[in-house]
């Protein structure tokens, strides 16, 4: 490793490495935008492009498998349900003038916080280590699925229990929600009923 | 230079096919649904038996006027069919039609995620339209493609993991390499989820409410005119290749043949493609459309019990024979 850093660099300009400047721009712009933006289906639209980014950056750091899930799991699905539960409301074409929130500082203080942490973090680990292309790529399937499987099988199934967790809050929560609706509708029928009863006498 | 050509031949290939097949699979659904019906289909354009309609049909398309509404969103409304168009063409790449390296656009580590990822981006341009165009009936297409989407991506997933623990691999070529013919009774409840998720992804009958012509008026694509409507279309009609070509290749052994495997493979590939082709039609012609809960139901309490079924079968099995 230690090798292979000599030879490097910090970043030195080569093909890859620009490619992956160039897409990192465009993602945090497109991310910008869509917490800038007033118009509520348009930031759910360059959510699509900063997440489709983030693949393109998992891509050029060789891990295609992450890269794939990303676009199947983010763009694929949790960006068609906002799609979704944005149809289901009155989100307007053109600007909502309400789509704003007091909390803007609050919000930026936080995201500066994270984003600060996850950058000393990631740049403190990884600063010496260097992608082997020769070899077996570090991200392919096998790989990961093998540390996965190996070396992070408690969180794995730590987080599956979590999500079965959300699962059935999700089933008992909707169900709830039908059984009041229920309540509300026999209220609401009751004079309907005794109206009716009424009209036969 | 060789490695700059060879790249450059596969991604025209690539276009070739993405350009012509949706075309044939076009007019065979004319002159099939027309027979079904006992009619003749087209016969005029290009003399013999109608062969040049979907050429007229293209030209027609091209000279209207492409109109955009007042009160649409403008960039996201021609945005659109682009992107209802192109994940298709991608997905092309990645699907081996023989045994080798010359046979797939581009060999693919992670193939199966690649092509379910790609395939479910496209629903986003239906999205768009339904959302941009400004109009109720596209809203209300909008929302039911979503709803469409999320009951079916699924059941779909699920189905594809099934093969791929069989094979030991989520690479297509390394698929079928591991292919056996002993694979098509063993995986036959999830190949026919996966037809039938697929068919529901695409919108095509008898999952075609999200389009309903006679209810809500095409839905998302009401507002499109000339080649805009046209590309939605095609990309419909590249969908059905797509999805038939994936079928063929995970559940059907791809080149895998009685005889020829070597040198003809990819016949095999094609006949399959085409047979399921043919089938997509047939069901078109066959059932009445489902109405939107009934789809629902069949996904929620039907295919995704089955695919998960079919896991734990498939599980079951390659431990017993390893």
């Amino acid at each position: 490793m230690s090798l292979a850093a000599q030879t490097h660099g910090f970043l030195s300009p080569t093909g890859v490495e620009i490619a992956f400047l160039l897409v990192g721009l465009v993602t945090f712009g497109a991310a910008l935008v869509s917490v800038t933006t007033r118009q509520l289906v348009h930031a759910a639209l360059w959510l699509v492009v900063a997440l489709g980014g983030l693949a393109v950056e998992y891509l050029l750091l060789t891990a295609e498998f992450i890269a794939w899930v990303q676009v199947l799991i983010y763009v694929g699905s949790v960006v068609v349900l906002l799609l979704f539960g944005l149809m289901l409301t009155k989100a307007p074409i053109g600007r909502s003038p309400d789509a704003d929130s007091g909390n803007r500082w609050a919000a930026l203080t936080v995201a500066v916080a994270a984003a600060a942490a996850l950058v000393w973090v990631v740049v403190d680990a990884f600063r010496a280590t260097w992608i082997d292309l020769d070899g077996a790529a570090a991200g392919s399937t096998k790989v990961t699925g093998a540390s996965l499987f190996q070396n992070w099988v408690l969180p794995f199934e730590a987080l599956s229990v979590l999500l079965l967790a959300a699962l059935v809050g999700a089933i008992v929560l909707s169900r709830k929600a039908k059984a009041t609706a229920a309540a509300s509708s026999a209220v609401a029928d009751a004079p309907g009923g005794r109206a009716a009863k009424e009209e036969v006498r | 230079m060789n490695d700059t050509v060879d790249v450059a031949l596969r991604l025209l290939i690539v276009f070739v096919v993405f350009l012509t097949f949706p075309l044939i699979v076009g007019q065979t659904e004319h002159k099939v649904m027309a027979h079904m019906q006992g009619r003749l289909g087209p016969m005029y354009a290009g003399g013999f038996h109608g062969w040049a309609q979907l050429v007229a049909d293209g030209v027609k398309f091209a000279q209207k006027e492409d109109v955009v509404p007042s009160g649409a969103d403008r960039r996201v409304f021609q945005l659109a069919p682009a992107v209802a168009l192109l994940p298709y063409l991608l997905v092309l790449l990645a699907i081996p039609i023989g045994p080798g390296e010359g046979a797939v656009g581009q060999v693919l580590d992670a193939g199966i995620f690649f092509v379910l990822a790609v395939m479910g981006v496209g629903v986003l341009g239906s999205l768009m339209a339904g959302w941009a165009s400004a109009n109720k009936f596209s809203l209300l297409g909008g929302l039911r493609t979503a709803a469409q989407l999320l009951a079916y991506e699924l059941p779909m997933l699920l189905a594809a993991a099934s093969v791929a623990m069989a094979a030991g691999t989520v690479s297509l070529p390394g698929i079928l390499h591991a292919f056996h013919w002993w694979w098509l009774p063993w995986q036959i409840v999830g190949a026919i989820v996966f037809f039938v998720a697929g068919l529901a992804e695409l919108q095509r009958p008898p999952f075609d409410m999200p389009v309903a012509d006679s209810e809500i008026i095409f839905g998302a694509y009401t507002e499109y005119t000339g080649l805009r409507f046209a590309l939605f279309l095609l990309a419909e009609y590249a969908g059905i290749v797509v999805l038939c070509g994936l079928t063929t290749v995970l559940f059907l052994g791809g080149w895998h043949g009685p005889w020829g495997a070597e040198g003809l493979g990819w016949v095999w590939t094609l006949l399959k493609t085409a047979v399921l082709a043919f089938v997509v039609i047939w069901l078109r012609v066959t059932y009445p459309r489902l109405r939107e809960d009934q789809l629902q139901k069949l996904s929620w309490t039907l295919l995704v019990p089955l695919s998960l079924a079919q896991i734990a079968l498939t599980g079951v099995v390659k431990v017993v024979i390893s």
